[in-house]
């Protein structure tokens, strides 16, 4: 199994989650993050005074998928979050050790 | 033609019953003329009367006809009837500028950071709880019960009259008057809370509030509105551009200085890190709300409503402090987007203020133009200053400084301009008694306040240690925090 990590625009959501839904990917956790690639940030202006913004809002993914799917997941999620344009993100995957279902007790395959 | 000859019947006998109806009306109305004119006939003939009795000439007496016909026509009331509607005035505008405590807890709780905003909430609750009891405590007599062109009034709690008792005699009830100038006192303490926020001890901040609207207010209260010797110099300040604005800023500037920037504020070479507020829908709201309650700081001023002059006058100063507010909010605007290229609405929001705290010296006697000047000034002042303050390390989280301390002078300053002999006489302003009045009451308010911040400095201390100030006040002092679950 493998946990797929995506830090996308926070705009690309909706169209992320219908293209994985259409993939039967089903499952994701969201979170709302801060932070900078080699997106450089910008300056704002507050009551006068100058400051940089060195972290861009994004959300970051988690979905938990089994390893034959993965690699199609993640061409989905890319194809799906991406601009063209700087600060698009990038997706992380690593081995998943074990999954279970809470409600069940179900492990492994099955609890994806 | 088919409607009509089809209903030709209803028609007529409509017609019919209008004349019926209409004719004892008419009939009537024919009667109250005959009755209006005979009454005012009556008091016509009753004030010549009285007047020749006086020894006046037929001239002299048929004027004093006239004028008695004008009187009850326009509505001059008598002396009864201008007590009520002077009470009234006191009493509406009093609650007026009692709902500005809202618009400063909005705007102040807009402005800081979420983890401080139930402290800001807090501090505005007591300091217009407290401003309430010592006004009733001391504040009241010290400010009103001293003699002409004195310093200070007497130490004593302030009676109301039994139930029933109040004969106006002022031209005014003695509750109204209290309770409108107590409504002033909490909105002085109220600038200096937004101003020394998010690192100020909460009880040491109420001692200081406590101090501030028993003893610090009255006392320059009382040289120009309780009868003092600035009043006798001829020192104008028709609502508190000084009295209650400068008032409430210099106190906040001795808070600013004594208990320093916030953690991080201002870095090496010249850095200021913002830390913006929490909300801006409600510092907006915050804005508004004091804007309305303008209406009652600035129009009640006039003190009477009862002639025709008198209400005619706070309808030109609901106008003014309108236009003011619009002017500096506008002037604000073009300033902070032509400088920054982006238009800060905090900023704006200063403006308008500024504007309302300019004008606030002087509704009345501007023309529109001058009006509009003096706003416009106020918003620009703000817009400066700001930055200003930042480069000279005083952190002051909402602006109070320049809105009320520098848009106060400012709007003290001008009063000349528009107070002029020619409509005024004797009455006029003059350039050197404002500057006496803004000088006296400054260093007089800045002195004071900075012993005050002194002496609980080193006692109990006025700021909050450096973790408590990083966790935020919510949870260092209030113990319940506004946002629980952001």
């Amino acid at each position: 199994m493998k946990l797929i990590m995506a830090i996308i625009k926070p705009s690309k959501l909706e169209s992320v989650r219908e293209a994985l839904s259409e993939a039967d990917v089903h499952g994701m956790t969201v979170s709302e993050v801060k932070g900078y690639g080699r997106q450089k940030g910008h300056t704002e202006i507050y009551r006068g005074a100058e400051y940089a913004v060195n972290f861009i809002p994004k959300l970051k993914l988690e979905i938990a998928v089994k390893s034959e799917q993965s690699d199609a997941a993640i061409a989905i999620i890319q194809k799906a979050a991406e601009s063209g344009k700087i600060g698009d993100g990038k997706i992380f995957v690593f081995d998943l050790e074990q999954v279970l279902r809470i409600r069940t007790g179900e492990t492994g395959d099955t609890a994806l | 033609m088919t409607f009509i000859s089809k209903n030709i019947k209803a028609l007529i006998i409509a017609t019919f019953a209008i004349f019926i109806f209409a004719a004892p009306s008419f009939a009537q109305s024919t009667d109250i003329n005959a009755t209006i004119n005979s009454t005012l006939q009556a008091i016509s003939d009753a004030a010549s009367a009285a007047a020749l009795e006086d020894g006046a000439t037929t001239e002299e007496a048929a004027i004093a006809g006239s004028a008695a016909i004008s009187d009850a026509v326009s509505g001059s009331f008598g002396d009864r009837d201008a007590k009520i509607f002077n009470t009234l005035l006191f009493l509406i505008g009093g609650f007026l500028v009692m709902w500005m405590a809202a618009g400063f807890t909005m705007l102040e709780t807009g402005l800081v950071r979420k983890k401080n905003v139930s402290m800001q909430a807090l501090k505005n609750i007591a300091l217009y709880s407290i401003a309430g009891l010592m006004f009733w405590l001391i504040g009241y007599n010290v400010m009103y019960g001293g003699e002409a062109g004195g310093f200070i009034g007497s130490f004593a709690p302030y009676n109301f009259p039994a139930v029933g008792a109040d004969t106006a005699d002022a031209g005014y009830s003695t509750a109204s008057d209290w309770f409108f100038q107590m409504a002033f006192v909490a909105a002085t303490a109220s600038i200096v809370s937004g101003a020394v926020a998010e690192r100020v001890r909460l009880w040491a901040f109420l001692a200081f509030t406590v101090v501030l609207t028993g003893v610090l207010y009255p006392i320059t209260g009382m040289w120009q509105w309780g009868g003092g010797w600035l009043a006798e110099r001829g020192f104008s300040d028709f609502a508190g551009s000084t009295l209650v604005h400068s008032v409430g800023g210099w106190a906040a500037l001795a808070g600013v200085i004594f208990i320093g920037a916030r953690k991080g504020k201002y870095g090496a070479n010249g850095m200021v890190t913002p830390m913006p507020g929490s909300s801006i829908p409600l510092a907006t709201l915050g804005m508004f709300i004091l804007w309305m309650g303008w209406f009652g700081f600035n129009g009640a001023s006039q003190l009477a409503m009862g002639t025709i002059a008198d209400i005619g006058d706070v309808s030109r100063i609901f106008a003014n402090t309108n236009l003011a507010a619009a002017s500096g909010a506008i002037t604000a605007m073009i300033l902070v987007q032509l400088i920054y290229k982006k238009v800060d609405v905090t900023m704006v929001i200063n403006g308008a203020l500024a504007g309302l705290v300019a004008i606030t010296a002087e509704p009345l006697a501007p023309s529109v133009l001058q009006t509009l000047f003096i706003g416009a000034v106020g918003g620009a002042i703000v817009v400066f200053a700001i930055p200003l303050l930042d480069k000279l390390k005083l952190d002051d989280v909402v602006g109070a400084i320049p809105v009320h301390l520098l848009a106060g002078i400012w709007g003290t300053m001008i009063v000349p301009l528009s107070k002029t002999v020619e409509v005024f006489g004797d009455d006029a302003a003059s350039w050197s008694s404002q500057a006496i009045g803004i000088i006296a009451i400054g260093a007089f308010t800045f002195i004071a306040s900075s012993i005050v911040w002194l002496i609980l400095k080193v006692t109990i201390g006025i700021r909050v240690s450096e973790e408590d100030e990083a966790l935020g006040l919510d949870k260092a002092e209030v113990g319940v925090e506004a946002y629980p679950e952001f």
